[in-house]
Protein backbone atom coordinates (compact mmCIF):
# COMPACT_ATOMS: atom_id res chain seq x y z
CA UNK A 1 0.00 0.00 0.00
CA UNK A 2 1.19 3.46 -0.44
CA UNK A 3 1.73 5.89 2.27
CA UNK A 4 0.69 8.86 -0.21
CA UNK A 5 -2.47 9.46 -1.24
CA UNK A 6 -3.13 10.20 -5.16
CA UNK A 7 -6.51 11.13 -6.63
CA UNK A 8 -5.93 7.74 -8.03
CA UNK A 9 -5.29 5.83 -5.02
CA UNK A 10 -8.73 7.48 -3.75
CA UNK A 11 -11.26 5.75 -6.08
CA UNK A 12 -9.11 1.86 -7.16
CA UNK A 13 -8.08 1.37 -3.67
CA UNK A 14 -10.54 0.02 -1.35
CA UNK A 15 -9.29 -0.59 1.82
CA UNK A 16 -7.99 1.71 4.74
CA UNK A 17 -6.51 5.00 2.94
CA UNK A 18 -3.41 6.12 5.30
CA UNK A 19 -2.22 9.28 5.17
CA UNK A 20 0.88 10.90 6.48
CA UNK A 21 0.91 14.81 7.74
CA UNK A 22 1.45 16.63 4.59
CA UNK A 23 -0.92 14.79 2.33
CA UNK A 24 -2.60 16.52 0.55
CA UNK A 25 -6.70 15.62 0.90
CA UNK A 26 -8.45 14.88 -3.01
CA UNK A 27 -10.28 17.51 -4.24
CA UNK A 28 -12.31 15.78 -6.53
CA UNK A 29 -13.17 13.42 -4.16
CA UNK A 30 -14.23 15.48 -1.81
CA UNK A 31 -15.93 17.86 -3.92
CA UNK A 32 -14.01 20.93 -2.14
CA UNK A 33 -12.84 22.85 -5.37
CA UNK A 34 -15.96 23.52 -6.89
CA UNK A 35 -16.53 26.44 -6.63
CA UNK A 36 -20.11 28.57 -7.10
CA UNK A 37 -23.22 28.02 -4.69
CA UNK A 38 -23.52 24.27 -6.03
CA UNK A 39 -20.39 23.22 -3.91
CA UNK A 40 -20.93 21.06 -0.99
CA UNK A 41 -20.40 21.84 2.27
CA UNK A 42 -17.74 20.01 4.03
CA UNK A 43 -16.94 19.26 7.49
CA UNK A 44 -13.32 18.49 8.62
CA UNK A 45 -12.89 16.64 11.75
CA UNK A 46 -9.70 15.86 13.88
CA UNK A 47 -6.46 15.77 11.79
CA UNK A 48 -7.03 17.63 8.66
CA UNK A 49 -6.54 21.72 8.58
CA UNK A 50 -7.81 24.26 5.67
CA UNK A 51 -4.53 25.46 4.56
CA UNK A 52 -4.26 29.25 2.84
CA UNK A 53 -4.79 28.30 -0.77
CA UNK A 54 -7.99 26.39 0.15
CA UNK A 55 -6.63 22.62 -0.10
CA UNK A 56 -6.77 20.29 2.96
CA UNK A 57 -4.13 19.00 4.29
CA UNK A 58 -3.63 16.34 6.74
CA UNK A 59 -1.66 17.14 10.38
CA UNK A 60 -1.70 13.63 11.74
CA UNK A 61 -1.01 10.06 10.54
CA UNK A 62 -3.83 7.62 10.06
CA UNK A 63 -6.55 6.54 8.55
CA UNK A 64 -8.33 8.98 6.74
CA UNK A 65 -12.63 8.57 7.28
CA UNK A 66 -15.60 10.18 5.48
CA UNK A 67 -18.88 10.19 6.39
CA UNK A 68 -21.40 10.66 4.34
CA UNK A 69 -24.10 12.40 6.30
CA UNK A 70 -22.94 15.79 6.70
CA UNK A 71 -20.00 14.82 4.23
CA UNK A 72 -17.67 14.94 7.27
CA UNK A 73 -13.49 14.41 6.78
CA UNK A 74 -11.48 13.24 9.57
CA UNK A 75 -8.36 11.09 10.50
CA UNK A 76 -8.29 8.67 13.10
CA UNK A 77 -5.12 7.99 14.67
CA UNK A 78 -3.41 7.20 17.71
CA UNK A 79 -1.63 9.03 20.62
CA UNK A 80 -0.57 9.20 23.75
CA UNK A 81 -1.12 12.91 24.79
CA UNK A 82 -4.47 14.21 24.63
CA UNK A 83 -5.31 17.41 23.06
CA UNK A 84 -8.78 19.16 24.50
CA UNK A 85 -11.45 19.53 22.01
CA UNK A 86 -15.18 21.45 22.93
CA UNK A 87 -17.87 18.72 23.63
CA UNK A 88 -15.85 15.74 24.45
CA UNK A 89 -16.23 13.96 27.67
CA UNK A 90 -13.20 13.28 29.85
CA UNK A 91 -11.68 12.24 33.27
CA UNK A 92 -9.92 14.55 35.57
CA UNK A 93 -8.26 14.65 38.57
CA UNK A 94 -8.71 17.85 40.92
CA UNK A 95 -5.23 19.69 41.47
CA UNK A 96 -6.26 22.81 42.60
CA UNK A 97 -8.78 25.19 43.96
CA UNK A 98 -9.66 29.19 43.72
CA UNK A 99 -12.41 31.07 44.78
CA UNK A 100 -14.27 30.69 41.37
CA UNK A 101 -12.34 27.53 39.59
CA UNK A 102 -10.92 24.06 40.30
CA UNK A 103 -8.38 23.29 38.76
CA UNK A 104 -8.45 19.75 37.01
CA UNK A 105 -5.53 17.66 34.99
CA UNK A 106 -7.28 15.90 32.66
CA UNK A 107 -3.92 15.02 30.54
CA UNK A 108 -3.60 18.12 28.38
CA UNK A 109 -0.94 20.53 28.55
CA UNK A 110 -2.58 23.29 31.25
CA UNK A 111 -4.42 21.84 33.55
CA UNK A 112 -8.39 22.37 32.99
CA UNK A 113 -10.42 25.26 34.53
CA UNK A 114 -13.83 24.15 35.96
CA UNK A 115 -15.99 27.04 37.48
CA UNK A 116 -17.09 25.75 41.12
CA UNK A 117 -20.77 26.55 39.72
CA UNK A 118 -21.00 24.27 36.59
CA UNK A 119 -22.65 21.60 38.53
CA UNK A 120 -26.00 20.77 38.41
CA UNK A 121 -28.19 22.80 40.52
CA UNK A 122 -25.11 24.57 41.94
CA UNK A 123 -25.86 27.83 43.50
CA UNK A 124 -23.22 30.44 45.31
CA UNK A 125 -25.04 28.88 48.87
CA UNK A 126 -25.25 25.50 47.26
CA UNK A 127 -22.27 24.25 45.73
CA UNK A 128 -20.04 20.76 45.82
CA UNK A 129 -17.12 20.94 47.53
CA UNK A 130 -14.11 18.97 45.97
CA UNK A 131 -10.91 18.26 47.46
CA UNK A 132 -7.60 18.19 46.15
CA UNK A 133 -7.09 14.69 44.30
CA UNK A 134 -10.97 14.22 43.37
CA UNK A 135 -11.64 12.55 40.53
CA UNK A 136 -14.35 13.96 38.29
CA UNK A 137 -16.26 12.76 35.12
CA UNK A 138 -17.11 16.25 33.12
CA UNK A 139 -17.52 17.72 29.36
CA UNK A 140 -15.02 20.00 28.06
CA UNK A 141 -16.91 23.17 27.38
CA UNK A 142 -14.41 25.30 25.86
CA UNK A 143 -11.28 24.42 24.13
CA UNK A 144 -9.60 27.02 22.41
CA UNK A 145 -5.74 27.36 21.19
CA UNK A 146 -3.13 28.69 23.69
CA UNK A 147 -5.77 29.10 26.74
CA UNK A 148 -6.64 26.57 29.15
CA UNK A 149 -9.17 24.12 28.57
CA UNK A 150 -12.82 24.81 30.14
CA UNK A 151 -14.74 22.05 31.97
CA UNK A 152 -18.39 21.64 33.19
CA UNK A 153 -20.19 18.92 35.00
CA UNK A 154 -23.40 19.41 33.32
CA UNK A 155 -25.42 19.25 30.30
CA UNK A 156 -25.30 22.36 29.02
CA UNK A 157 -28.82 22.55 27.31
CA UNK A 158 -31.00 20.84 30.40
CA UNK A 159 -28.86 21.68 32.98
CA UNK A 160 -29.32 18.37 34.54
CA UNK A 161 -25.58 16.02 35.56
CA UNK A 162 -26.49 13.52 33.17
CA UNK A 163 -23.83 11.40 35.09
CA UNK A 164 -21.25 13.98 34.85
CA UNK A 165 -20.17 14.77 38.40
CA UNK A 166 -17.49 13.40 41.09
CA UNK A 167 -16.35 9.43 40.64
CA UNK A 168 -16.28 7.75 43.72
CA UNK A 169 -13.99 4.59 45.11
CA UNK A 170 -12.84 2.72 41.99
CA UNK A 171 -9.58 2.78 39.70
CA UNK A 172 -8.58 4.81 36.99
CA UNK A 173 -6.57 3.15 34.10
CA UNK A 174 -4.57 5.00 31.12
CA UNK A 175 -4.97 3.58 28.15
CA UNK A 176 -4.03 5.24 24.68
CA UNK A 177 -6.82 7.55 23.20
CA UNK A 178 -7.58 5.07 20.01
CA UNK A 179 -8.48 2.47 22.26
CA UNK A 180 -10.54 4.93 24.90
CA UNK A 181 -12.18 6.05 21.73
CA UNK A 182 -12.90 2.14 20.82
CA UNK A 183 -14.42 1.39 23.84
CA UNK A 184 -16.93 4.43 23.52
CA UNK A 185 -18.52 2.51 20.69
CA UNK A 186 -21.83 0.20 22.58
CA UNK A 187 -20.67 -2.81 20.37
CA UNK A 188 -16.84 -2.77 22.03
CA UNK A 189 -15.82 -6.38 21.95
CA UNK A 190 -14.04 -6.85 25.27
CA UNK A 191 -16.38 -4.87 27.12
CA UNK A 192 -19.49 -7.36 26.39
CA UNK A 193 -16.88 -10.37 26.30
CA UNK A 194 -16.03 -8.89 30.14
CA UNK A 195 -20.03 -8.64 31.25
CA UNK A 196 -20.78 -11.84 30.54
CA UNK A 197 -18.65 -12.87 33.87
CA UNK A 198 -18.36 -9.72 35.92
CA UNK A 199 -20.79 -6.94 36.32
CA UNK A 200 -19.58 -3.53 36.68
CA UNK A 201 -19.42 0.41 36.48
CA UNK A 202 -17.48 2.19 34.08
CA UNK A 203 -16.72 5.58 32.80
CA UNK A 204 -14.78 6.52 29.36
CA UNK A 205 -12.86 9.54 29.16
CA UNK A 206 -11.81 10.79 25.63
CA UNK A 207 -8.91 11.74 27.33
CA UNK A 208 -7.28 8.01 27.46
CA UNK A 209 -8.81 7.05 31.26
CA UNK A 210 -11.07 4.66 31.76
CA UNK A 211 -12.35 4.93 35.55
CA UNK A 212 -13.82 1.21 36.52
CA UNK A 213 -16.10 -0.04 39.75
CA UNK A 214 -16.78 -3.45 40.40
CA UNK A 215 -18.14 -5.03 44.06
CA UNK A 216 -14.16 -6.59 44.67
CA UNK A 217 -10.48 -4.99 43.87
CA UNK A 218 -9.32 -8.30 42.41
CA UNK A 219 -12.30 -7.87 39.83
CA UNK A 220 -11.59 -4.48 38.88
CA UNK A 221 -7.88 -5.24 37.99
CA UNK A 222 -9.11 -7.71 35.97
CA UNK A 223 -10.83 -5.48 33.70
CA UNK A 224 -8.47 -2.95 33.77
CA UNK A 225 -5.83 -5.74 32.75
CA UNK A 226 -7.91 -6.97 30.03
CA UNK A 227 -8.98 -3.69 28.37
CA UNK A 228 -5.19 -3.30 28.25
CA UNK A 229 -4.44 -5.78 26.47
CA UNK A 230 -7.14 -5.92 24.41
CA UNK A 231 -5.45 -3.29 22.03
CA UNK A 232 -3.86 -5.04 19.55
CA UNK A 233 -6.04 -8.01 19.89
CA UNK A 234 -8.53 -9.58 16.85
CA UNK A 235 -11.69 -11.19 17.95
CA UNK A 236 -10.53 -14.44 18.83
CA UNK A 237 -7.47 -13.88 20.41
CA UNK A 238 -9.38 -11.32 22.27
CA UNK A 239 -12.14 -14.03 23.21
CA UNK A 240 -9.10 -16.30 24.52
CA UNK A 241 -7.01 -13.72 26.63
CA UNK A 242 -10.65 -13.02 29.09
CA UNK A 243 -11.49 -16.19 28.67
CA UNK A 244 -7.88 -17.28 30.34
CA UNK A 245 -8.20 -14.03 33.07
CA UNK A 246 -11.75 -15.51 34.13
CA UNK A 247 -10.19 -19.27 34.83
CA UNK A 248 -7.84 -17.64 36.71
CA UNK A 249 -9.51 -15.96 39.04
CA UNK B 1 6.24 20.65 35.31
CA UNK B 2 5.76 18.18 37.97
CA UNK B 3 4.19 14.91 37.13
CA UNK B 4 0.32 15.37 38.57
CA UNK B 5 -0.39 13.42 41.92
CA UNK B 6 -2.54 10.22 41.37
CA UNK B 7 -6.34 10.94 42.29
CA UNK B 8 -7.08 9.62 45.99
CA UNK B 9 -9.60 6.83 44.25
CA UNK B 10 -6.37 5.58 42.90
CA UNK B 11 -4.43 6.10 45.79
CA UNK B 12 -6.99 3.87 47.81
CA UNK B 13 -7.96 1.39 45.39
CA UNK B 14 -3.53 0.38 45.51
CA UNK B 15 -3.43 0.25 49.26
CA UNK B 16 -6.47 -2.03 49.16
CA UNK B 17 -5.51 -4.15 46.33
CA UNK B 18 -2.35 -4.66 48.66
CA UNK B 19 -4.12 -5.59 51.50
CA UNK B 20 -5.89 -7.90 49.79
CA UNK B 21 -2.78 -9.35 48.46
CA UNK B 22 -2.99 -8.13 44.91
CA UNK B 23 -0.90 -5.65 42.41
CA UNK B 24 -2.26 -3.44 39.82
CA UNK B 25 -0.88 -5.24 37.64
CA UNK B 26 -1.41 -8.65 38.36
CA UNK B 27 1.56 -9.69 39.65
CA UNK B 28 2.52 -11.19 42.92
CA UNK B 29 4.57 -8.90 45.49
CA UNK B 30 7.87 -10.06 44.78
CA UNK B 31 7.58 -10.91 40.56
CA UNK B 32 9.82 -8.30 38.81
CA UNK B 33 7.91 -7.14 35.57
CA UNK B 34 9.12 -8.99 31.78
CA UNK B 35 12.39 -8.15 31.44
CA UNK B 36 13.50 -7.82 27.60
CA UNK B 37 16.67 -6.94 25.94
CA UNK B 38 17.76 -6.37 22.30
CA UNK B 39 20.89 -5.74 21.10
CA UNK B 40 21.95 -2.99 18.80
CA UNK B 41 23.99 -3.63 15.31
CA UNK B 42 27.22 -2.10 16.91
CA UNK B 43 28.97 -3.79 20.34
CA UNK B 44 27.90 -1.95 23.26
CA UNK B 45 24.26 -0.66 22.53
CA UNK B 46 21.46 -2.38 24.30
CA UNK B 47 17.55 -1.29 25.12
CA UNK B 48 16.44 -3.03 28.11
CA UNK B 49 12.39 -2.99 28.93
CA UNK B 50 11.23 -3.38 31.96
CA UNK B 51 7.14 -3.49 31.85
CA UNK B 52 6.49 -0.13 29.98
CA UNK B 53 10.02 1.52 31.20
CA UNK B 54 12.45 1.62 28.83
CA UNK B 55 16.04 2.55 28.87
CA UNK B 56 18.66 2.47 25.90
CA UNK B 57 22.66 1.54 26.75
CA UNK B 58 25.26 2.75 24.57
CA UNK B 59 29.27 2.29 25.62
CA UNK B 60 32.07 3.95 23.29
CA UNK B 61 35.81 4.43 24.48
CA UNK B 62 39.04 6.74 23.66
CA UNK B 63 41.90 6.87 24.36
CA UNK B 64 43.15 9.53 27.26
CA UNK B 65 46.11 10.26 29.80
CA UNK B 66 45.59 9.20 33.29
CA UNK B 67 46.33 10.95 36.06
CA UNK B 68 49.41 11.36 37.93
CA UNK B 69 48.71 9.47 40.63
CA UNK B 70 47.03 6.39 39.36
CA UNK B 71 49.00 6.61 36.29
CA UNK B 72 47.58 2.43 35.47
CA UNK B 73 44.18 3.03 36.20
CA UNK B 74 41.45 3.80 33.11
CA UNK B 75 38.47 5.49 33.19
CA UNK B 76 35.05 4.22 33.62
CA UNK B 77 32.35 7.09 33.77
CA UNK B 78 28.64 7.12 33.32
CA UNK B 79 25.98 9.60 31.49
CA UNK B 80 22.41 9.51 32.63
CA UNK B 81 19.95 11.43 30.49
CA UNK B 82 16.85 11.64 31.98
CA UNK B 83 14.70 13.82 29.12
CA UNK B 84 11.03 14.76 28.39
CA UNK B 85 10.58 11.79 25.84
CA UNK B 86 10.21 9.64 29.14
CA UNK B 87 8.02 11.78 31.25
CA UNK B 88 6.59 15.60 30.84
CA UNK B 89 7.82 15.98 34.06
CA UNK B 90 11.54 16.07 33.28
CA UNK B 91 13.29 18.53 31.15
CA UNK B 92 16.40 19.04 29.22
CA UNK B 93 19.00 20.80 31.17
CA UNK B 94 17.71 20.53 34.66
CA UNK B 95 18.16 17.87 36.77
CA UNK B 96 15.70 16.46 38.76
CA UNK B 97 16.24 15.09 42.32
CA UNK B 98 15.21 12.01 41.07
CA UNK B 99 17.60 12.12 38.47
CA UNK B 100 20.68 12.80 40.51
CA UNK B 101 19.47 10.00 42.88
CA UNK B 102 19.43 7.92 39.66
CA UNK B 103 23.03 8.23 38.81
CA UNK B 104 24.45 8.31 41.75
CA UNK B 105 23.09 5.26 42.45
CA UNK B 106 24.10 3.53 39.03
CA UNK B 107 27.57 4.86 39.59
CA UNK B 108 27.61 3.57 43.03
CA UNK B 109 26.40 0.33 42.04
CA UNK B 110 29.08 -0.26 38.97
CA UNK B 111 31.90 1.57 40.13
CA UNK B 112 32.84 1.35 43.75
CA UNK B 113 31.57 -2.64 43.63
CA UNK B 114 34.77 -2.83 41.29
CA UNK B 115 32.21 -4.69 38.69
CA UNK B 116 34.82 -3.58 35.68
CA UNK B 117 38.33 -3.50 35.67
CA UNK B 118 40.06 -0.62 35.23
CA UNK B 119 43.76 -1.21 35.67
CA UNK B 120 42.91 -3.71 32.53
CA UNK B 121 42.84 -0.51 30.63
CA UNK B 122 46.06 0.58 30.68
CA UNK B 123 48.39 0.63 27.85
CA UNK B 124 50.98 2.52 28.52
CA UNK B 125 51.34 3.48 32.25
CA UNK B 126 51.34 6.83 32.81
CA UNK B 127 51.26 7.55 29.16
CA UNK B 128 47.64 6.20 27.74
CA UNK B 129 44.73 4.33 29.07
CA UNK B 130 41.62 3.93 27.92
CA UNK B 131 38.58 5.56 28.91
CA UNK B 132 35.28 4.17 29.04
CA UNK B 133 32.12 6.00 28.74
CA UNK B 134 28.37 4.19 29.48
CA UNK B 135 25.51 6.94 28.23
CA UNK B 136 22.04 5.83 30.07
CA UNK B 137 18.81 7.15 27.61
CA UNK B 138 15.86 6.94 29.45
CA UNK B 139 13.01 6.59 26.89
CA UNK B 140 9.92 5.82 28.87
CA UNK B 141 9.47 6.10 32.71
CA UNK B 142 6.64 3.45 34.09
CA UNK B 143 9.12 3.74 37.37
CA UNK B 144 11.74 1.70 38.85
CA UNK B 145 14.13 3.39 36.45
CA UNK B 146 17.27 2.41 38.18
CA UNK B 147 17.36 -1.47 38.40
CA UNK B 148 16.44 -0.96 34.70
CA UNK B 149 19.03 1.37 34.28
CA UNK B 150 21.58 -0.82 35.84
CA UNK B 151 20.68 -3.66 34.26
CA UNK B 152 21.09 -2.00 30.65
CA UNK B 153 24.51 -0.46 31.80
CA UNK B 154 26.29 -3.95 33.19
CA UNK B 155 24.92 -5.76 29.96
CA UNK B 156 26.07 -3.07 27.30
CA UNK B 157 29.32 -3.05 29.11
CA UNK B 158 29.47 -7.03 28.80
CA UNK B 159 28.50 -6.73 24.94
CA UNK B 160 30.81 -4.03 24.79
CA UNK B 161 34.38 -4.98 22.78
CA UNK B 162 36.89 -2.38 22.35
CA UNK B 163 39.67 -2.52 19.63
CA UNK B 164 43.09 -4.35 20.09
CA UNK B 165 46.08 -2.41 20.95
CA UNK B 166 49.65 -4.08 20.22
CA UNK B 167 52.37 -1.91 22.22
CA UNK B 168 56.08 -2.28 21.04
CA UNK B 169 58.65 -0.36 23.37
CA UNK B 170 57.08 3.41 22.54
CA UNK B 171 54.73 2.63 20.16
CA UNK B 172 51.15 1.52 20.49
CA UNK B 173 49.02 0.52 17.24
CA UNK B 174 44.90 0.84 17.69
CA UNK B 175 43.97 -1.81 15.43
CA UNK B 176 40.79 -1.19 13.54
CA UNK B 177 37.39 -3.63 13.88
CA UNK B 178 38.37 -4.94 10.39
CA UNK B 179 41.99 -5.23 11.01
CA UNK B 180 41.58 -7.52 14.10
CA UNK B 181 38.65 -9.26 16.78
CA UNK B 182 38.10 -6.55 18.98
CA UNK B 183 38.35 -7.63 22.87
CA UNK B 184 35.71 -7.57 25.55
CA UNK B 185 36.27 -5.88 28.52
CA UNK B 186 36.94 -7.53 31.82
CA UNK B 187 33.89 -7.45 34.07
CA UNK B 188 34.60 -9.32 37.99
CA UNK B 189 31.04 -9.48 38.54
CA UNK B 190 27.32 -8.56 37.28
CA UNK B 191 25.71 -6.13 39.77
CA UNK B 192 22.27 -6.15 39.80
CA UNK B 193 19.96 -3.48 41.59
CA UNK B 194 16.70 -4.60 42.98
CA UNK B 195 14.66 -1.91 43.75
CA UNK B 196 11.64 -2.28 46.99
CA UNK B 197 8.70 -0.27 47.79
CA UNK B 198 7.40 -0.24 51.37
CA UNK B 199 3.50 0.16 52.12
CA UNK B 200 1.68 0.10 55.27
CA UNK B 201 4.35 0.95 57.68
CA UNK B 202 6.52 -1.32 56.16
CA UNK B 203 4.09 -4.16 56.71
CA UNK B 204 3.76 -4.86 52.90
CA UNK B 205 6.59 -4.60 50.62
CA UNK B 206 7.01 -5.15 46.78
CA UNK B 207 9.69 -5.56 44.15
CA UNK B 208 9.80 -3.53 40.68
CA UNK B 209 7.61 -0.86 41.80
CA UNK B 210 5.77 0.74 38.38
CA UNK B 211 5.00 4.37 38.38
CA UNK B 212 1.71 4.62 40.33
CA UNK B 213 3.35 2.21 42.81
CA UNK B 214 6.10 4.97 43.42
CA UNK B 215 4.14 7.56 44.05
CA UNK B 216 1.87 5.96 46.39
CA UNK B 217 4.93 4.41 48.35
CA UNK B 218 5.73 5.26 52.01
CA UNK B 219 9.03 4.52 51.52
CA UNK B 220 12.17 2.29 49.19
CA UNK B 221 15.29 0.41 49.42
CA UNK B 222 18.01 -0.39 46.61
CA UNK B 223 19.62 -3.40 46.96
CA UNK B 224 22.49 -4.26 44.68
CA UNK B 225 23.83 -7.76 44.88
CA UNK B 226 25.81 -10.53 42.30
CA UNK B 227 24.77 -13.57 41.91
CA UNK B 228 27.89 -14.57 44.25
CA UNK B 229 25.49 -13.22 47.04
CA UNK B 230 27.74 -10.57 47.67
CA UNK B 231 26.07 -7.48 48.48
CA UNK B 232 27.49 -4.10 46.84
CA UNK B 233 25.68 -1.51 47.42
CA UNK B 234 22.44 -0.54 49.82
CA UNK B 235 20.55 2.54 49.37
CA UNK B 236 17.51 3.82 51.55
CA UNK B 237 16.93 7.46 50.96
CA UNK B 238 14.91 8.27 53.35
CA UNK B 239 10.95 7.14 53.93
CA UNK B 240 10.04 4.88 56.54
CA UNK B 241 12.44 3.19 59.16
CA UNK B 242 12.88 -0.38 59.11
CA UNK B 243 13.50 -3.38 61.21
CA UNK B 244 16.60 -5.56 60.94
CA UNK B 245 14.83 -8.69 60.02
CA UNK B 246 13.41 -7.07 56.99
CA UNK B 247 16.10 -5.99 55.58
CA UNK B 248 17.49 -9.45 55.74
CA UNK B 249 14.07 -11.07 54.15
CA UNK B 250 14.88 -8.11 51.22
CA UNK B 251 18.04 -9.79 50.57
CA UNK B 252 16.54 -12.78 50.53
CA UNK B 253 13.89 -11.70 47.85
CA UNK B 254 16.57 -10.05 46.01
CA UNK B 255 19.38 -12.75 45.58
CA UNK B 256 16.71 -15.04 44.17
CA UNK B 257 15.92 -11.98 41.50
CA UNK B 258 19.21 -11.61 40.38
CA UNK B 259 20.33 -14.93 39.94
CA UNK B 260 16.85 -15.24 37.58
CA UNK B 261 17.84 -11.42 36.06
CA UNK B 262 22.14 -12.29 36.09
CA UNK B 263 20.83 -15.99 33.84
CA UNK B 264 18.23 -13.91 31.53
CA UNK B 265 21.33 -11.64 30.86
CA UNK B 266 23.75 -14.39 30.20
CA UNK B 267 21.39 -15.83 27.58
CA UNK B 268 20.84 -13.17 25.80
CA UNK B 269 24.83 -12.37 25.18
CA UNK B 270 25.17 -15.76 24.46
CA UNK B 271 22.25 -15.30 21.72
CA UNK B 272 23.57 -12.37 20.31
CA UNK B 273 26.76 -13.92 20.12
CA UNK B 274 25.80 -16.76 18.20
CA UNK B 275 23.87 -14.69 15.96
CA UNK B 276 27.12 -12.15 15.27
CA UNK B 277 29.18 -15.68 14.27
CA UNK B 278 26.20 -16.75 11.94
CA UNK B 279 26.15 -13.66 10.27
CA UNK B 280 29.89 -13.19 9.86
CA UNK B 281 30.44 -16.77 8.61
Amino acid sequence: MTSITTDQDMEQTPGPNIVLPGDLLPPTASGLLEDGPTAPVIKLGPGLHPMDDDTITAVKAGVLKHSEIGNRWWVESNQRRYVAAAGESVIGVVVGKTVEHYKVDIGTAQPALLGVLAFEGATKRNKPNLNIGALLYCRISLANKDMEPELECMNPTTGKADGYGELKAGFVSKISLGLARRLLDPKSLVLRLLGQHISFEMATGMNGRVWIHSTSTKHTILICNAIKNSEYLDTQECATMVKNLVQKM
Amino acid sequence: MKEADPSTNEREFLLQALKDGARIDGRKFYDFRTLRLEFGSEYGAVEVQLGNTRVLAKVSCEVIRPYTDKPTEGFLTFNTELSPMASAAFEVGRQTDEEVLVSRLIEKAMKRSRALDTEGLCIVAGEKVWSIRVDIHFLDHDGNLVDAACIAAITALLHFRRPDVTVVGEDVTIHTLEQRNPVPLSVHHIPICVTFAFFDNGERMIVDPTFLEEQVKEGDMTMTLNVHKEVCALSKAGGIPMDLDQILQCTRVAIVKVTEITAQIQAALDTDAKKRQVSRK
